[in-house]
């Protein structure tokens, strides 16, 4: 069974129809990753699953339980994490209280705080300091640092590599591959160099449609697909 | 002005403002005990602005809501007030400072209770319904503005009301050829008190941690699982009460009340919040102060500019700095 479901989602923004019947599941485990052109409605369908921009028709169905219309953070509740490509920092918070935000008792569970530590060294470096301060990467790495404070099964990243430095893509690759041995993570990236590094599965977005699904070694064995799909060169 | 910004970081930021006014107005006025009273008058006069406006700062950074109604607040807290020191009035003729005070704390905790239920009411009638949309929350609140007023003028009338202080809060200290209003440090001590359990509220516990991120990203919190909009009602209650404080400590202020007040105060309001910054409660009361200060010395130094003072002082303050001097969101 696959831990997300999503059957002909469709989104509108004001009078806009940005998603017109996107179809795709993300099955257990590894990275899934979303691909497409700018504009393809890559953002909007991680916002829909959410429920920050309400679909109508379709159906987001995550282990097995029917979540459209669920309020965003009833959503969120039910294990489902968001990163989005703004990092949602709160600037005005300090490192440690951005992640005890989101932990669920207000208390941190020491031993995946060690694990984020590992993970990003720079979390502790910077612990009491306000997240405005910290650069582009460091608060790339907080944003997903606050989405596994806590167990969760679905993580929801919208470019994380976006602005950053070769160095810090490298170290988030790291990363995620060792956050995907425990959870699912459901990867929208323009970066295809990055993506094909972590994708197990994947999915190709156009106009709001999915027009491709399966593995990614697939994908990367198909220079043709590649070309007509993202007008990767070979 | 960057290089001007750059320099006041460095000996102690925006917070430094006030004391500079107090300086250029020591300087200006001349007289030592007239600029202590102008002082002490100013800082009481920013610490119940403090109180008015505190909840609207954070109802407009919390939930993006223009709330132009928020001083009906302010106008019924201080009939409220007004009244229920009336009824008092055997206790606040009388020598015994027990029974004054208790009077006082009666007065102020009806205006509180008011602004409690008064908001819960306007937040799930008026408010709610117009979320995300300015152009209908203008004109929502301003025409709730109007017809609490209206309310006003029904219940008490349209005659001024006099407001009697309690015994103990007449009168003035004396320090040599300086006289300061009992009543003015009351407020100043007040308002302090409500400042520093606000900061405790907004920096120690989980509640105000929620409330400072939802100022910054309501989406993001909601991301992780919160319900910014029951927040949202506790704000705007806690700020509906405070407000109602500010109005009855004001009543008592000025001591003669209309049922215009709230739209007088609304202005005054505004200003202190946008120029303290959106969101941020320091910056609301160092925007307080501030205006508090700046009427008092201008309308000894200048009474003609007095009127126009907080109009000027607010597009300084917006040119030096746009988003105003301490906002919550960086």
């Amino acid at each position: 069974m696959s831990l997300l479901k999503i059957e002909n989602m469709k989104t509108d923004i004001g009078q806009y129809a940005v998603l017109h019947g996107v179809s795709f599941d993300v099955p257990e485990g590894g990275v899934f990753v979303l691909l497409g052109r700018n504009g393809a409605g890559k953002t909007t369908t991680l916002r829909s699953i959410m429920g920050l921009w309400t679909p109508s028709p379709g159906s987001v169905t995550f282990r097995g339980e029917d979540i459209t219309g669920l309020h965003t953070a009833g959503i969120a509740r039910k294990g489902i994490a968001y990163v989005p490509e703004n990092m949602g920092i709160f600037g005005g918070l300090t490192v440690e209280e951005n992640l005890i935000l989101a932990t669920e008792t207000g208390s941190f569970d020491q031993a995946r705080l060690k694990r984020i530590y590992e993970l990003f060294p720079a979390i502790e470096t910077f612990w009491t300091k306000q997240a405005w301060s910290l650069s582009g990467g460091q608060k790339q790495m907080l944003a997903v640092a606050r989405a596994i404070i806590e167990p969760r099964a679905l993580i929801l990243i919208d470019e994380p590599t976006k602005g950053l430095a070769p160095s810090i893509v490298a170290a988030m690759a790291e990363a995620f591959r060792e956050i995907a041995e425990t959870t699912t993570i459901l990867l929208v990236e323009q970066n295809f160099h990055f993506a094909k590094s972590l994708g197990r599965d994947m999915a190709v977005i156009e106009d709001g449609r999915v027009v491709h699904t399966g593995t990614m070694a697939d994908f990367v064995a198909d220079k043709a697909l590649q070309e007509r799909l993202l007008s990767l060169s070979a | 002005m960057e290089q001007l910004s750059q320099t006041l970081e460095r000996f102690g930021g925006v917070y430094l403002l006030p004391f500079a006014l107090a300086v250029v107005a020591f300087i200006m006025i001349g007289a030592p005990s007239s600029w202590v009273t102008l002082t002490v008058a100013g800082l009481a006069m920013g610490m119940m602005v403090f109180l008015m406006a505190s909840g609207l700062s954070l109802v407009f950074g919390l939930m993006d809501v223009l709330n132009f109604g928020h001083s009906a607040f302010v106008s019924f807290g201080a009939f409220v007030a007004a009244s229920v020191l009336a009824a008092l009035g055997g206790w606040l003729g009388s020598d015994s400072v027990i029974l004054n005070a208790l009077a006082l704390i009666l007065a102020l905790l009806s205006a509180v209770a008011f602004g409690v239920v008064a908001g819960w009411f306007f937040e799930s009638v008026i408010i709610k319904p117009v979320y995300k949309d300015h152009l209908r929350q203008i004109l929502i609140t301003m025409g709730a503005l109007i017809v609490s007023e209206q309310v006003i003028l029904a219940i008490w009338g349209g005659t001024p009301i006099t407001v009697h202080r309690p015994q103990f809060l007449e009168g003035a200290f004396i320090f040599g050829d300086v006289s300061i209003e009992v009543y003015r440090v009351f407020a100043f001590v007040l308002g302090l008190a409500v400042f520093i359990g606000l900061h405790v509220l907004l920096n120690r516990t989980r509640i105000g941690l929620l409330i400072r991120a939802g100022v910054e990203n309501r989406e993001m919190v909601e991301s992780l699982g919160f319900r910014i909009d029951r927040l949202f009602i506790g704000v705007f209650v806690l700020g509906s009460a405070l407000a109602a404080l500010g109005g009855a400590m004001w009543a008592g202020y000025v001591t003669l009340i209309t049922p215009a007040l709230g739209a007088e105060m609304m202005i005054v309001v505004f200003i202190v919040v946008i120029i303290g910054g959106l969101g941020s409660i320091q910056g609301t009361l160092l925007g307080a102060i501030i205006v508090g200060l700046t009427a008092n010395y201008i309308g000894y130094l200048a009474p003609k500019l007095s009127l126009a003072s907080n109009m000027l002082l607010m597009m300084a303050i917006l040119m030096w700095r746009p988003n105003g001097l301490r906002p919550a969101v960086k």
